[in-house]
């Protein structure tokens, strides 16, 4: 009898060698004369643990990692076969403490399965909620969506049923769904999770769109920073045509969903969903102002649906298990699940998907071990390039949209940033406004020349050269950026400027640099 | 622009008419296009601004307009190898400045430059989604994660074919 392997082939997984490990767990056997079945699964999402490798035993999958290529000869002398102890070992994956602490709704099948075979897709839960959506009529799709209080995970959090009733209601010769898939918050890889681990939860996710708002058409919107992605959303794309999934009449009983996969082009500013739309156009990523809504008037001028990876991949377990169920989890207005990011200087960095309510300093401390380097935890981002830093003392704060905000934070799509205490905030502050000046789609002045100046003032401060009159400079422009940008970008660059600035006033206060000294 | 990179790369107009019209039908048909021109030669060399305008009836400051917009399309070839460097938040809090800084002292190449063989070009990205495992970098499409001066010296001396 085969035992089966389990190698990921995920790109976090792939930049730790999981390819090289893959080959010669092949091979090793092959020499020992072993039946053994290599699957490449998605990631489970223990990054720190990459190439986590899983073997199939009687008891469940049994877990050993991180692997390398000269652990493998040792890790069959332990009997890996049979989930022989090692000293890599971490018993059956889902006992693992990181792992058996979440819930998972949307990222369920992502590492238990192979991306690409539609029949586990099916075995697994795949197509329930799609199914049940073909029963209903369109109003009551928008409406489980509605009442599962789910909101847009891309960063702004808007309830997707309110926008998605906006579509339905437009009348129109041609609707489209967009996924936003252009992740490019520092901190974030939820969205080329799913899609390289799962991604006929996003095609169904989106299909279910479709057929909600009556679009025949979609797109997905792939960052060219995730040429892995791009490929294996292309090779699903391809398999649910196959199926007879998408295509001219949806399973073959709906009407007619065709859907493309794009790349962008390295510009960050097409994550803003104006832009992303003037992209897919073939234009320049420039915002657009609104109104009009995409909703009513979005790619090509049709009404639009343009949702983030996860939003619409969490639609089927929604349309699966009802709106209900899926409301049962979280707190206050953040209902349902999220798929958090541990990120940067932390010991077990990877992706935790919980109900909202669990605190920061669970996630970042039980959970996520503290710092990767063991020095004392000094500032974490929440929310990307756009999200404000936050002192050790924040940490009790629950996740929450709401309690996040009332911390003058914003929790965004969901990644956490660790530093320790090496950081120089400052220079994190400086590092925001050259990013914006550097993104800036340039369509507005508050945000093209401001984040420049803002360069500067910055460095005016860390020089010690005129600091008072400087920080009132500074006070000044980021109120204008926030009050006078068309869009977020230069909207919310003051967050982690200021945030660095309140909460870490001493790291703007240094002895001056001894050519810059008054 | 360097002296090398000025000297006429090799532009095909006919192979790359050919890329055009291939991809010309779909909706929103230029950046596709210009992915498909960017990896058949390289580069987004400036003679397709005009077959592009006329094959997708728009204007040719719009498709230069398009072109110089993205950070993805440049105007001449590139090294024969792509090292992308993460230099965004969560790589910063891992040390990536130390690593470009171990690249300029190390081997006299920052972000933005060539090798003077035209084996390596190396470049700034921010995010590559591998923010657990920082700092990353991405060699051409094989992603880097816990990128390290040891292995960075490995890519260069692999890239330029120096034997130590
Ligand atoms: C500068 C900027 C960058 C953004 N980047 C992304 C992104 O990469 N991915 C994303 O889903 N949303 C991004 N957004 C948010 C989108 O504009 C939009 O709110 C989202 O795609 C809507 O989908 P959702 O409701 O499902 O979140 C960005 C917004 C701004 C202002
Ligand atoms: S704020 Fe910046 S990115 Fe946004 S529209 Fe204005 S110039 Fe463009
Ligand atoms: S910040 Fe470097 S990979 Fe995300």
């Amino acid at each position: 009898m085969t035992t089966r392997i389990y190698v990921p082939c995920d790109a976090a997984a792939l930049s730790m060698g999981a390819d090289k490990v893959a080959k010669a767990m092949a091979a090793e056997a092959q020499k020992r004369g072993l039946d053994v079945t290599i699957v490449r699964n998605g990631s489970r999402g223990m990054l720190w643990l990459e190439p986590l490798v899983e073997v199939e035993t009687t008891q469940g999958r049994v877990a050993y990692g991180p692997v390398r290529v000269g652990d493998i000869a040792g890790l069959y002398d332990a009997g890996l076969l049979s989930g022989g102890a090692h000293r890599l070992g971490h018993g059956l994956t889902e006992k693992i403490p990181f792992f058996a602490r979440q819930q998972r709704l949307t990222f369920a099948r992502c590492g238990l399965t192979d991306p690409l075979s539609l029949d586990e897709y099916k075995a697994h839960g795949g197509l329930e909620g799609l199914a049940k959506a073909l029963a209903l009529a369109p109003a009551a799709v928008v409406e489980e969506v509605t009442q599962s209080g789910l909101r847009g995970r891309g960063g702004a959090a808007f309830p997707t049923g309110i926008k998605w009733r906006t579509t339905l209601g437009a009348a129109a010769d041609q609707k489209y769904i967009v996924c936003n898939a252009d992740e490019g918050d520092s901190g974030t890889y939820a969205d080329r999770m799913v899609m390289e681990g799962d991604p006929f939860v996003l095609i169904e996710g989106m299909a279910i769109a479709g057929l909600a708002v009556g679009a025949t058409k979609g797109f997905i919107y792939i960052r060219s920073e995730y040429p892995h992605a791009f490929g294996v959303i292309q090779e699903a794309i391809r398999r649910a045509e196959a199926a007879g999934i998408l295509g001219k009449s949806v399973m073959g009983k709906g009407p007619a969903f065709h859907l493309e996969a794009r790349l962008g082009a390295g510009a960050y500013i097409c994550g803003e969903e104006t832009s992303l739309l003037d992209s897919l156009e073939g234009k320049r990523g420039q915002v657009r102002a609104k109104p009009p809504l995409p909703a009513i008037s979005g790619l090509f001028g049709k009404p639009t649906i343009i949702n983030n990876v996860i939003s619409l991949a969490s639609v089927p377990w929604i349309m699966a298990h009802g709106a209900k169920a899926y409301a049962d989890f979280g707190m206050g207005r953040s209902r349902g699940t999220l798929p958090v990011q541990l990120a940067g200087n932390i010991k077990r960095g990877g992706l935790f998907e919980t109900a909202f309510g669990v605190s920061l300093r669970t996630l970042i401390e039980d959970l996520g071990g503290g710092t990767h380097s063991g020095k004392p935890l000094r500032a974490v981002q929440i929310g990307g390039p756009l999200g404000a830093y936050h002192p050790a003392h924040e940490l009790d704060t629950l996740l929450d949209y709401e309690a996040i905000a009332a911390i003058k934070g914003m929790l965004g799509h969901g990644g956490i940033v660790v530093f320790d205490e090496s950081v120089d905030m400052a220079k994190q502050a400086r590092f925001a406004f050259e990013f914006c000046a550097q993104e800036s789609c340039g369509k507005c002045t508050p945000c093209r020349i401001g984040a420049r100046r803002g360069v500067e003032v910055v460095d005016r401060i860390i020089a010690a050269d005129h600091r008072e009159a400087n920080r009132v400079l500074l006070d000044d422009l980021c109120s204008l950026m926030t009050d006078g940008s068309l869009c977020a970008l230069g909207g919310l660059t003051p967050l982690p400027v200021m945030s660095a600035l309140h909460h870490f006033p001493e790291d703007f206060n240094r002895p001056a640099l001894p050519l810059a000294a008054e | 622009m360097d002296a090398a990179q000025s000297k006429v790369p090799d532009f095909d107009e006919a192979r790359a008419r050919l890329v055009i019209a291939r991809l010309a039908h779909l909706d929103g048909a230029l950046l596709p296009i210009l992915h498909e021109l960017q990896h058949e030669f390289g580069y987004v060399d400036a003679r397709n601004v005009p077959l592009l305008a006329e094959a997708l009836n728009i204007s040719r400051a719009d498709v230069h307009g398009t072109i110089s917009f993205y950070h993805d399309f440049k105007s001449a070839p590139q090294g024969r190898h792509v090292l992308k460097i993460c230099r965004a938040e969560a790589c910063q809090s891992m040390g990536c400045e130390s690593l470009v800084t171990h690249l300029a002292q190390a081997h006299k190449l920052a972000p933005g430059e060539t090798t003077g063989d035209k084996a390596l070009s190396v470049e700034t990205v921010y995010c590559l989604g591998n923010c657990a495992l920082s700092p990353a970098a991405m060699l051409d499409d094989e992603l880097i994660g816990r990128l390290d001066a040891d292995r960075l010296d490995q890519i260069v001396l692999d890239a330029t074919g120096m034997r130590s």
